[in-house]
């Protein structure tokens, strides 16, 4: 009796086993499957693309599309402010978020709650769009690179992901006994709760990292200058506007079928070019997500 | 405890003057805590604050020569014109179907993908579906409507050539008013589904094995495992990510909504955020359009506060 009602339970858990399998490869297949497409695509002859007889391995290799990109100086011009808004962008973030962060995670610091109550109330209720932007205006924000860098420097999310690891991963007793030796908040800072917080670092670096990458309305919204445009405002250009070739050969669809598949091709390497550094960094820092978030999951 | 009492002990030894706590005396033993906060009050002060200051422009003429505030005052007259315009119907009805339609599609999925997820046994094999499913997060908004509109073409398109083959027809399903909604979701749940299941993921890492063990004595089969274990374990989770998702009942992502706007779709997909920065950045009505922009972040305050009310109410689960 007993053997047989076993036996059907496991039944029905090879059952489960095979249906959570499929579903998986589904789910699997479904992320994967255009990511890849895009990566054949690029390198594939376009009129084969175009009529969907490249499926599973790339077709008349052909790297048209990213020699027009290497031609255009569109997209160098945005390449090269995108990566100094990151980078200088980033630091900047770091440098004003994660000391910040120290600080409201230190129970003997007086203005701790009023502070974290002030910069927590952002995050449900802020002026809009418009009083922002003519505030932006009247510092002489608006068309200069420092609209990247300045304004939103202070993430709060990841002020309290920074904040939380603090309290609860650094030993209360270490500040003691570095106290006790004269060490200032400063030095402790830098020498002591800096490096044994590399994970939670690397997470909001990341986090600051790829919001600069794709930031969009920043220079949407506040950049008129040509020359200052971000990458994602190329971007959308290219793949959206469909302004793929700056002398405008490919505009418009009505134009014919020859010059809208260049232009395809065009945009499938666009994607892989614009999305290839993040993709570089991910690998690395895959391993501290499941910390990061779950750090700022922390409630308070 | 101790940790209070140690340096205030050595601090008393130290200064016996200094044994009352003043304002001034905590600040001159905390001025550096002060000084590495500074940049990001300020920061924060000049650019979170002082628009909240500015949301007066709402009530007020926008003066070029007086500024922000310098303006005449006129009350409600900008809410009164955004009420009476022809669009607002329109408008409130797009933003909410699609955020509605955002919240309750996509909510689901990364509880379900978590379950899934921790239901992989191979240990490869979960961190390749983990690694893969995470990945389109960090794609741009722009990357990803680019690529919407090179999949989906109907005549060049790969998912264009897929719906044909299943005898869907030439559907233009960025051009078209029936299928922006649907496009939008989809796409919302492929990109992000997978990052917003960390969280659950997490919670789901803290449950006690031993309840598991426990069940398996009992009887249980890996699928009332889930339901009676993996489930309630997620509730608290789902609750508060649920609540926080209310108070975007009205505040669809700009970007996206915008990127995909086109002619064709521009009646289902013209909403609160794109039709303020229409009127207010690209025409210069500063007060009407930050008018209704305060009237959406008002709505959305409201749905949020009502939401965590109820949430307290029912499970004692609140974010504040």
């Amino acid at each position: 009796m007993i053997l047989t009602h076993r036996n059907r339970r496991s039944a029905g858990d090879v059952l489960f086993q095979v249906m959570v399998t499929a579903l998986c490869v589904l789910i699997f297949l479904i992320v994967a499957y255009p990511l890849y497409f895009v990566v054949i695509a690029s390198v594939s002859d376009q009129s084969l693309v175009s009529t969907g007889q490249v499926t599973l391995y790339p077709k008349h290799i052909s790297f048209f599309g990213y020699q027009e990109i290497f031609k255009d100086a569109r997209i160098w011009t945005g390449y090269k402010n995108t990566i100094i808004y990151t980078v200088l962008g980033t630091a900047v973030n770091l440098l004003f978020t994660l000391p910040a962060a120290y600080v409201l995670s230190r129970k003997e610091f007086r203005a701790r709650r009023f502070i974290m109550f002030a910069f927590v109330v952002t995050l449900f209720f802020n002026g809009g769009l418009i009083p922002t932007y003519l505030l932006m205006k009247q510092l002489h924000l608006t068309n200069s690179m420092w609209v990247f860098i300045i304004p939103f420097s202070v993430n709060v999310y990841n002020l309290i992901i920074a904040r939380s690891f603090f309290e609860h991963s650094i030993p209360k007793e270490l500040h003691e006994a570095a106290s006790m030796d004269g060490c200032s908040h400063f030095t402790f800072f830098v020498k002591i709760a800096l490096p044994l917080s590399k994970a939670v670092v690397s997470v909001i670096a990341l986090y600051y990292l790829v919001a600069h990458w794709n930031d969009f309305f920043t220079g949407l919204i506040y950049i008129q200058s040509n020359s200052l445009q971000p990458l994602q405002i190329v971007l959308r250009d290219i793949l959206l506007s469909n302004q793929v070739f700056s002398s405008g050969a490919g505009s418009g669809g009505a134009a014919g079928g020859y010059a809208q598949q260049y232009a395809d091709q065009v945009k499938y390497a666009v994607i892989i070019v614009s999305t290839l550094p993040i993709l570089i960094v991910y690998p690395f820092i895959q391993k501290y997500f499941e910390k990061g978030v779950m750090i700022g999951s922390v409630k308070g | 405890m101790i940790s209070r009492s140690g340096p205030k002990l050595k601090r008393a030894a130290a200064l016996p003057k200094a044994r009352k706590q003043t304002v001034l005396n905590t600040f001159r033993r905390d001025y550096q805590l002060w000084i590495m906060i500074f940049p990001a009050v300020v920061v924060i002060f000049i650019f979170n604050y002082i628009p909240m200051y500015g949301i007066q422009l709402a009530f007020r003429d926008y003066s070029f020569t007086k500024g922000l505030t310098g303006g005449e005052w006129r009350g409600l007259f900008y809410f009164r014109q955004f009420f009476e315009n022809y669009m607002f119907v329109d408008l409130m009805k797009n933003t909410v179907v699609i955020s509605v339609a955002t919240i309750v599609l996509s909510f689901p999925a990364p509880i379900i993908l978590a379950l899934l997820i921790n239901q992989v046994r191979l240990k490869r094999a979960k961190k390749t579906l983990q690694t893969t499913v995470y990945l389109p997060h960090f794609i741009s908004t722009v990357v990803m409507v680019g690529l919407l509109s090179v999949l989906l073409s109907p005549n060049s398109g790969i998912i264009g050539h897929l719906l044909q083959w299943l005898g869907l027809g030439d559907v233009n399903l960025l051009g078209s008013t029936k299928t922006f909604v649907p496009v939008y979701v989809l796409s919302e749940i492929w990109q992000h589904g997978g990052w917003n299941s960390i969280i659950y993921l997490a919670a789901l890492s803290t449950v006690d094995p031993q309840l598991y063990d426990s069940a398996k004595m009992d009887g249980a089969s890996r699928w009332q495992t889930i339901r009676y274990v993996d489930i309630p374990a997620l509730v608290p989770t789902i609750i508060i990510l649920f609540v926080l998702s209310m108070g975007s009942v009205l505040g669809t992502g700009f970007e996206k909504v915008f990127l995909m706007q086109n002619p064709l779709n521009l009646p289902v997909s013209e909403v609160i955020a794109t039709y303020v920065y229409k009127i207010g950045i690209i025409s210069s009505q500063f007060s009407y359009s930050a008018a209704i922009g305060l009237f959406n972040t008002v709505i959305n305050f409201i749905f949020l506060f009502v939401m965590n009310m109820i949430a307290k109410r029912c499970s004692d689960i609140s974010l504040w």
